[in-house]
């Protein structure tokens, strides 16, 4: 694909065929980003191209299509291994998304752990990083402590080092926040929680669509990310493991593709990363995972950051005008999520007055019920910016909450 | 009055709107003015959870009828809450399950009832349709 010489915003949304649509009569304008971020023509043309002119069953046919499908799939691999600097391309692993991957993870942990073991969550994660490491515990007796967070939305490195000296195996934490934006220091995370001992594995589902992270150098043990945040289309993603750690976990789930040899009396497991990727992949997806890196690679994260701090901060010099309106989350460290809330109006009632005038934004929990705990609020509203988002769109979604506010108080 | 002639007096009422803001500011309307339960039955055991807005549902069975009374922590929502309560209260369990909510549709509503937008409602109408069940069963025995 073309390296663009520049950024340029209004050539960037041509790319994008949705964003000409219209929601109740109204020029869509999208700030629900974190939730599913959309497709590009490229992107949309690479999955309609699988479909017309290489769909087949990949790793076993002889047959030409086989042939191309397999290779195509196997390109993506490497173009994952390499825009995620992964050592091999065997350590990356294609899942249905986040959720999937870390399940994959916690299903091995449940042959290591044994009762009494620690593992360490953060305060600030979204449910699927949560939920698996719940049931985990459930079935090997291991005890699940939180890693605390202060007002600002940050991890508490204090808490997290007393937390550390108690000797956990596992330590889970997300890139960055979906509730609030905040950017993890997963480095430095990383780096302590190896002092101890403690394997680290880090949800970058948020974090993906806004910069390009180097497992090598974050040195993390696993590293998920569900390619519909980035670009790319629903039900694949993908799991970023080292190597030692890929031998070590026994196999997810059963089936084809994940073998070697299979008889009444014993199965062999196929070698890295078929032994963990039982069954007919989604084929299609995990080459359109591939072509939206490549799409993002083309445009470049340093601009896409660059772009979208701009953004960020204009928001939120626009939103913090508002009266009564309070913002969650105020992380220097942080992307271009805002999540909100305004004196007396419900998030929900907010949501469906900016839906009636083309605005797309998330209201309630977004799956990160803690984190609502924590601020003693049952939800907020959240507006989240990409590269294709505008200034404009901003001032229009502004004049859209004073309405709103108008309409509700 | 029965449930169909409430339902079709709403109809009629919401056909004066022209848009969808009008409809909008007078659901809001009815989710300011109305007093909808007594405060001693805003308890968890009555709350009906919705991902986004919590809503409270209580029944009380007199001569016959079941009578409603519910609220929501969100305006809107509360404002399709006061329409569906003044659809269903003081009606016969059999008059309830026998009914349909169509009229949401038809007062361009719809939206809420949707499960996606998770708001308590749709639970809701399937906890006034259980209730009506549970006060047909206790009385026909």
């Amino acid at each position: 694909m073309m390296n663009r010489k520049e950024f340029k915003v209004e050539d960037i949304r041509k790319d994008f065929p949705i964003l000409k649509r219209e929601v109740n009569g109204k020029p869509l304008i999208y700030f629900d980003n974190a939730a599913t971020g959309q497709t590009p023509q490229q992107v949309i043309d690479v999955i309609s191209h699988y479909y017309a002119h290489y769909n087949a069953n990949i790793h076993r046919g002889v047959h030409q299509l086989s042939q191309e499908a397999t290779d195509q799939y196997e390109a993506a691999r490497q173009t994952l291994q390499q825009h995620f600097n992964a050592k091999h391309p065997h350590e990356i692993i294609f899942t249905s998304g986040t959720t999937h991957s870390i399940n994959l993870v916690a299903h091995g942990f449940g042959s290591i752990l044994k009762p009494g073991d620690l593992i360490l969550v953060s305060a600030m994660e979204h449910h699927s990083n949560i939920v698996p490491w719940q049931m985990l515990c459930e079935t090997t007796g291991a005890v699940m402590k939180v890693i605390p967070m202060t007002q600002e939305g940050e991890l508490d490195l204090q808490q997290l080092d007393v937390l550390l000296s108690e000797q956990p195996k596992l330590v889970f934490v997300n890139h960055i926040s979906n509730a609030l934006g905040t950017i993890n220091p997963i480095g430095v995370i990383t780096k302590k929680a190896h002092d101890v001992g403690a394997a680290v594995l880090i949800d970058g589902a948020q974090a993906c669509p806004h910069i390009k992270p180097d497992v090598q150098a974050l040195d993390v043990d696993f590293y998920v990310t569900s390619a519909h945040k980035m670009c790319g289309p629903t039900g694949v993603g993908m799991l970023y493991a080292k190597e030692q750690w890929l031998k070590k976990l026994p196999p997810y789930q059963g089936g084809g593709e994940m073998i070697s040899e299979v008889t009444f009396e014993k199965t062999t497991y196929a070698d890295l990363p078929h032994k963990f990727e039982a069954g007919t992949p989604n084929i299609c997806g995990g080459i359109a995972f591939g072509a939206a890196v490549d799409y993002m690679n083309a445009i470049g994260f340093d601009a896409i950051a660059a772009y979208e701090n701009e953004l960020l901060a204009y928001a939120t010099k626009k939103l913090s005008a508002i009266e009564g309106l309070k913002i969650y989350g105020t992380s220097p460290n942080k992307t271009s999520v805002i999540s909100f809330n305004i004196d007396g109006v419900h998030a929900y009632d907010l949501g469906t007055i900016v839906d009636k005038l083309g605005i797309a934004i998330r209201t309630g929990q977004h799956c990160a019920q803690p984190v609502m705990d924590f601020y003693g609020i049952s939800g907020t509203a959240r507006a989240s910016f990409a590269f294709y988002n505008t200034k404009t769109e901003i001032d229009q979604f502004v004049t859209a909450i004073e309405r709103a506010k108008r309409m509700l108080s | 009055m029965t449930i169909e002639t409430v339902q079709n007096n709403i109809i009629e009422e919401f056909s004066m709107f022209e848009d969808w803001m009008e409809r909008y500011e007078y659901m809001i309307e009815l989710g300011k003015s109305l007093p909808l339960i007594d405060s001693v039955y805003k308890t968890d055991e009555n709350i009906i959870k919705g991902c986004q807005s919590k809503v409270w549902l209580h029944a009380s069975y007199d001569n016959g009828a079941i009578n409603f009374t519910a609220d929501s922590d969100a305006i809107i929502t509360k404002g399709i809450v006061a329409i569906l309560i003044r659809v269903f209260t003081n009606q016969s369990p059999d008059d309830i399950l026998a009914s349909n909510t169509n009229f949401i549709d038809a007062i361009g509503l719809k939206e809420h009832l949707s499960p996606t937008r998770a708001n308590g409602l749709v639970s809701m109408i399937k906890q006034i349709k259980m209730y009506a069940l549970a006060y047909q069963t206790k009385h026909q025995s």
